[in-house]
């Protein structure tokens, strides 16, 4: 019984994995030109932004929370990555500090008044949206030419997207899933009461949290640029439910506390993987959103299906 | 194209006047087909969600899959993105890139964001054509419309109807987005020339009939005569409904190709002899940017920026537009392979 029950977990924390595995093969046999360096190359390019934001989301619902505020802050980010931190850099990286530091005091302002998330978030979605538009009324300014450089990274024989992907992913597992600290992140979402008994700071692990889902939307925004080489206040609106179907297609939940860094990376491969295959097989653009969520609803069912198998 | 249009490119414009109409011609399959019968060539476009966008995309569907029986091309495929977003369409061109397209024609959601994309899709041998949203990378062709062009011909129009100038109602389109201030800056423009004329009046119709009789019904009771109402299209017949309902005389309006104007112009001119001119961008020039991107395949030289001709309808022209105009569309036309020519030698 002990053996069954191992199996399951294991199947299920393979899962991300083994999903974005299958799409792999299936975008090969499509589209052969695909599996060269070029081509992945290209087809990830975008996923690490991606990946970055969907990291951030990961942090927020570590703590049991949604933020539905990171695609427009990602935008922000990229304005502000376009404009001040291009002309006058020293001003550029204040400002970013300053986001992170705002989104530490969400975070503070979502514990110490008991608020939703999901309605702090919301609201505060449109502020930073706002902000972005003030800092670039029109789609324009010039990214850094360092981020663009290192974007643009020639890495020999596997292409900088999979190496970043690979380091990102790891940096985060290391961090969160094998530190003493990280322990009481994570139970700060799963068993807040019982953490908060044990004589640990609720409130800092939010702060603490919420600023990291800050570091990780600004890293998303400014790769994003070195990609565009421009920015655009609605660059990344699309974000916000990106980084949560990664994060749920990386094998975390909405009970706090249930999160897995890798896998979340690998949900973001595996979500900008399957917008280039729905490209590759020519479905129709009407289609293709609904397609998209029909990938994810697959995931999920398999994945109920192997944790029923667990509890059994 | 059976009917004849007046196409005036801004650019070319002294050259079209003189031989006063152009109509659309044949294909001319020989000059062509030797060298680009093998290619590919795709469309990226960034929205599909209003009329003009739809008949942009059936113009290239009629247009290029004629291209591809008669043998021009191998492939012209259109591909267009769910939403209207930047990274979504930047994903696309780099998937574009993968299909190995030898071209790709390009509707960009944004002029600068899109460039990264376009860098890699140029790097890799790829022909870029971007037309209506254009984008700013260097290595693009750029097939841009001179909006401003298209205010100053209203006042150009204006001044040889009413020779002693008069009053102007302008109507503006959505406020901060650049085609505004284009035309806006061009319909200025042609007041400083012609400076018999005086706007007396400006509101934003947001390109809609329905804002635009609105705004219109709300500046109008403080409005002394009005002459001419100078618009930017998608706006005529709402200004047409709203002098109407004050009781006020109809002043000469601009209208902007929409199939509701044509229609209310020709209830007009078959009542009282009224006489206007129509001015807008012809969704049909996704397929010169198509001609364009196939004459660069060829090997042909072009410069990097082309000027788009826009369509105007004058009076005579009225009943053939009107009945080739769908209803709720736009007035279109396609390009033909020589059109495409006459614009690359226009410049």
């Amino acid at each position: 019984m002990f053996h069954g029950h191992l199996n399951a977990r294991m199947l299920r924390s393979a899962l991300p994995a083994l999903s974005l595995a299958v799409l792999l093969a299936a975008i090969f046999y499509t589209q052969p030109r695909a599996m060269s360096y070029f081509g992945l190359n290209l087809m990830l390019q975008y996923a690490v932004p991606i990946a970055l934001a969907t990291l951030a989301q990961m942090f927020v619902i570590t703590v049991n929370d949604l933020d539905l505020s990171i695609g427009p802050f990602v935008g922000l980010v990229a304005c502000i990555g376009a404009t001040y931190l291009h002309d006058a850099p020293a001003l550029g990286l204040f400002m970013l500090a300053g986001c992170i530091g705002l989104y530490a005091l969400m975070g503070a302002l979502i514990h110490l008044r008991n608020l939703p998330s999901i309605v702090v978030t919301l609201g505060m979605s449109f502020v930073w949206l706002g902000i972005a538009v003030l800092v670039l009324p029109t789609p324009g300014g010039k990214a850094p030419e360092y981020l663009k450089a290192l974007m643009s990274l020639q890495v020999p024989l596997v292409p900088f997207p999979i190496v970043a992907a690979v380091v990102i992913a790891l940096v985060v597992q290391a961090a969160l899933m094998h530190s003493s600290y990280g322990v009481v992140l994570r139970g700060a979402g799963g068993n807040p009461k019982a953490v908060a008994r044990a004589g640990w700071s609720m409130l800092r692990a939010k702060m603490i949290m919420f600023g990291l889902a800050g570091v990780f939307g600004v890293l998303s925004g400014l790769s994003l640029i070195g990609l565009t080489t421009s920015g655009d206040a609605h660059i990344a609106d699309r974000y916000t439910l990106y980084s949560i179907a990664g994060a749920i297609l990386g094998g975390a939940e909405f009970v706090g506390g249930r999160v897995s860094p890798v896998g979340a990376v690998l949900g973001a491969l595996t979500l900008t993987l399957a917008g280039s295959f729905l490209i590759f097989l020519r479905v129709s653009p009407d289609w293709q959103i609904g397609a998209q969520g029909a990938i994810l609803i697959l995931v999920l069912a398999l994945r109920a299906l192997i944790s029923r198998g667990e509890a059994r | 194209m059976q009917f004849k249009k007046t196409l005036i490119s801004c650019a070319a414009m002294a050259m079209v006047l003189g031989t006063g109409v152009f109509a659309a011609g044949t294909i001319d399959i020989q000059s062509a087909s030797a060298d680009t019968s093998a290619k590919k060539i795709a469309l990226s476009n960034n929205y599909a969600g209003n009329s003009w966008r739809q008949a942009m995309l059936k113009s290239w569907e009629k247009v290029t899959g004629q291209a591809v029986s008669d043998g021009i091309v191998a492939e012209a495929s259109a591909f267009t993105t769910s939403e209207n977003q930047v990274t979504e369409q930047a994903a696309q061109i780099q998937n574009l890139i993968l299909q190995g397209y030898d071209a790709i024609v390009v509707n960009a959601a944004s002029p600068d964001a899109l460039n990264g994309a376009v860098k890699q899709a140029c790097d890799a041998g790829i022909v870029v054509v971007s037309f209506d949203g254009i984008v700013t990378e260097p290595c693009a062709w750029r097939i841009a419309v001179d909006f401003k062009q298209m205010g100053a011909i209203q006042l150009d129009y204006l001044a040889g109807r009413i020779p002693d100038g008069g009053n102007l109602l302008e109507i503006r389109g959505l406020a901060g987005v650049f085609v505004d201030d284009e035309i806006h800056a061009g319909i200025e423009e042609g007041v400083a020339k012609h400076s018999q004329f005086k706007i007396v009046g400006s509101v934003h119709g947001d390109w809609a009939q329905e804002v635009a009789q609105k705004a219109v019904a709300g500046i109008l009771p403080s409005l002394p005569e009005v002459k001419a109402v100078v618009t930017q299209g998608g706006d005529g017949y709402g200004a047409a409904q709203a002098f109407k309902a004050a009781g006020r005389p109809t002043p000469l309006i601009i209208m902007g190709n929409r199939q509701d104007e044509l229609a209310w112009w020709k209830e007009q001119k078959d009542a009282n002899g009224y006489e206007t001119m129509s001015v807008s961008i012809a969704p049909g020039v996704s397929t010169l940017a198509f001609w364009v991107a196939q004459q660069i395949l060829d090997g042909q030289e072009v410069p990097k920026d082309l000027v788009v001709p826009f369509l105007q309808i004058n009076q005579a022209d009225l009943e053939t537009s009107l009945e080739t105009t769908e209803k709720g569309g736009v007035a279109n036309v396609e390009y033909s392979l020589d059109d495409a020519k006459a614009v690359i030698a226009g410049e």
